[in-house]
């Protein structure tokens, strides 16, 4: 049985038990807000993502990511501001767009460790902007450009030095899977 | 929970009080002429020299079982809470309570001074439990000074068991008042961030908890980020940003009913939320193509109100005690600093000048400090200055201390401390002396804490 059966089964047992009650348990927790789908934060960008079969599906994440030299962009300390190598990294995703126009894509904007909560959630925003706003100067509607920042909540390099610190301060272009 | 006018007799007591109510008056002191006695704690120079205090176990008129345990047993535990209350707030040097005599209940009200006065404490708390014919506990509560053989307060409190330490928590803050002059705190709450997980993928739940740590719950799965709760002055609404659908937005929490909505129905980021002293109001930033600026909306929703319009970031927005001005920060000028505006977004002016960048300003519930996280230097710093812009002060120094909040009584500070490496948080406390640094123990990693009001 794999996962997502396994998660159907659950759902099933989970309604039967519903339904079988008169009154509704007290839960530990309140629910939180409905829920949709969620992205994986530009984390899990799994090369292997809508690779079905061994053929890689065109307009997937997969086919983005074999397809531009880099999905994300990366900026000096408490800045948004792009320089040549991100303009290029973002024409080739501009390409990559126009050749797959019913794609809509996240661009989440990230934050090193050394700021404070707050203002890091605003400077995510900046640099997602920032990246989306070239997109945007190059052509792409900006309907298929959803931006969301994380702040300093989602480093992808772990450690607290220089080195760190520049790999998380980026704006990541996400393609759904 | 009541106060006792007269706690001689209990029973009496409880014919005045009711039985529901959970709401303290403060009363006047029996003797007046204590009230010019010379036992006094000095909260603001310093800590060298906490005052020795006695808080024996209390006894019970009758032993009973109850909802929360026997009446001996409660009369030990209270003791001991208003022990670690004292204890924690740096001024006071609390006797090994297990080592002190056995109190009679008739010696609550008649202390054998004789005893007291070759102890080495120079004050004396003594109290009793007694459980009441529906249900309900009285704790009654007693200050003396040892070398002038006085009672210096007296307070008693009508609880249900379920919130027994809560009265200890307000006799512990009868104390602290009398003897220090400052306003109480011990009897609030924290809700904050309790974290888990790896690094690059924390877990981050919003948890309440007594100030001491007791009470602990989650109130949040942890399926969605949620970051920077604060509480309303009511104490029962919590806002927070949420990452519901990977949107991140401000929400409302109710902690009656476990209900959660969204203040703000726009297309942007909505973030930093903070209530109005009133409550009417929710001050929070929102991110317009990337340009950040504050923002108000009323507290049950509706259509925000813009209050800055700067390019650049204004950020982390805090309402002063009387609610007609806003601290806030904003880079402006090129990095962050610290602003102050009237709330209708009027009269903005910068008040902080130091080198390297100020963030995250809270107004004290005093009015006199505003706290913040000051980077610089290769760290992150809590300090205060006062709303004017001078008398600025550094109070701690770690990595990465940041996200200040103020106790009910203006005098502590309370903030979360990142360690280098491995990004791991917890809550510290420190007093304005900067002296008494502590941490909060929380069953997890904890962040973004915010302290309420002083409970009803």
């Amino acid at each position: 049985m794999n996962r997502q059966s396994l998660k159907i089964a659950a759902l099933a047992a989970a309604l039967a038990l519903t339904a079988g009650c008169g009154k509704k348990t007290p839960e530990t927790l309140p629910p939180e807000p409905p829920q949709q789908g969620q992205t994986d934060g530009g984390l899990g960008t799994d090369p292997g993502a809508g690779n079905v079969g061994g053929a890689v599906i065109p307009g997937s994440r997969a086919d983005f990511l074999r397809s531009v030299p880099s999905d994300r962009v990366f900026f000096s300390t408490d800045s948004y501001s792009l320089d040549a190598e991100d303009r290029a990294t973002l024409d080739a995703q501009v390409a990559w767009l126009q050749r797959n126009p019913g794609v809509l894509v996240t661009i989440e904007g990230h934050a090193d460790e050394r700021g404070t909560r707050e203002y890091n959630l605003a400077l995510g925003d900046r640099r997602a902007n920032a990246a989306k706003n070239y997109l945007q100067s190059r052509g792409i509607a900006a309907s298929r450009l959803n931006v969301v920042s994380w702040g300093k909540e989602r480093p992808v390099a772990l450690g607290s030095d220089e080195g760190a610190w520049a790999q998380n301060r980026r704006a990541v272009t996400v393609v759904p899977q | 929970m009541r106060v006792s006018t007269y706690l001689k007799t209990a029973a009496a007591s409880l014919l005045l009080l009711g039985t529901s109510a959970f709401a303290q008056e403060t009363q006047p002191p029996a003797d007046p002429a204590a009230e010019q006695g010379g036992l006094e704690v000095d909260v603001v120079g310093g800590i060298s020299a906490p005052m020795p205090i006695a808080i024996p176990h209390m006894p019970t008129p009758a032993f009973a079982n109850t909802a929360a345990g026997n009446t001996e047993m409660l009369g030990r535990q209270i003791a001991e809470i208003v022990t670690a209350d004292l204890r924690n707030s740096g001024l006071f040097r609390p006797m090994d309570t297990s080592a002190l005599p056995r109190v009679s209940y008739p010696q609550v009200t008649a202390p054998d001074f004789g005893f007291w006065g070759g102890s080495g404490a120079q004050a004396l708390v003594q109290g009793f439990v007694q459980a009441n014919g529906n249900g309900t506990l009285t704790v009654g509560c007693y200050l003396y000074d040892v070398l002038a053989q006085t009672e210096l307060a007296r307070q008693g409190f009508v609880v249900q068991p379920a919130q027994w330490r809560r009265a200890a928590h307000k006799c512990a803050d009868a104390v602290y008042a009398r003897l220090t002059g400052e306003g109480p705190y011990f009897d609030s709450r924290i809700v904050y961030v309790s974290e888990t997980g790896p690094k690059n993928r924390r877990t981050k739940r919003l948890a309440i908890m007594d100030q001491d740590g007791a009470n602990h719950r989650f109130l949040t799965n942890g399926q969605n980020v949620v970051l920077t709760p604060r509480f309303a002055p009511n104490q029962q609404t919590i806002v927070y940003m949420s990452y519901v659908n990977d949107q991140p937005r401000v929400y409302v929490y109710e902690l009656g009913s476990g209900q959660q909505r969204l203040l703000v129905n726009q297309p942007y980021m909505t973030f930093a939320p903070r209530f109005s002293p009133d409550g009417r109001w929710v001050l929070f930033s929102m991110s317009v193509n990337g340009n950040t600026d504050l923002y108000r909306v009323s507290a049950s929703g509706g259509a925000p109100q813009r209050l800055t319009n700067a390019p650049g970031i204004d950020t982390g927005g805090s309402y002063s005690p009387d609610g007609q001005q806003i601290v806030f920060e904003s880079d402006r000028g090129g990095s962050q600093q610290l602003y102050v505006m009237n709330a209708d977004g009027s009269g903005q002016r910068r008040i902080s000048f130091g080198g390297g960048q100020y963030a995250t300003p809270v107004w004290s519930p005093r009015g006199d400090n505003i706290a913040f996280t000051r980077i610089g230097g290769g760290g992150f710093r809590i300090g205060v200055i006062s709303p004017a812009g001078g008398g600025e002060k550094i109070l701690t120094e770690a990595w990465q201390d940041e996200g200040p909040t103020w106790a009910p009584n203006g005098r502590v500070i309370m903030f979360f401390r990142t360690a280098q490496g491995s990004g791991k948080a917890d809550l510290w406390s420190v007093d304005l002396t900067g002296v008494n640094e502590r941490r909060i123990p929380t069953p997890l990693d904890g962040s973004d804490p915010a302290w309420s009001p002083l409970l009803p």
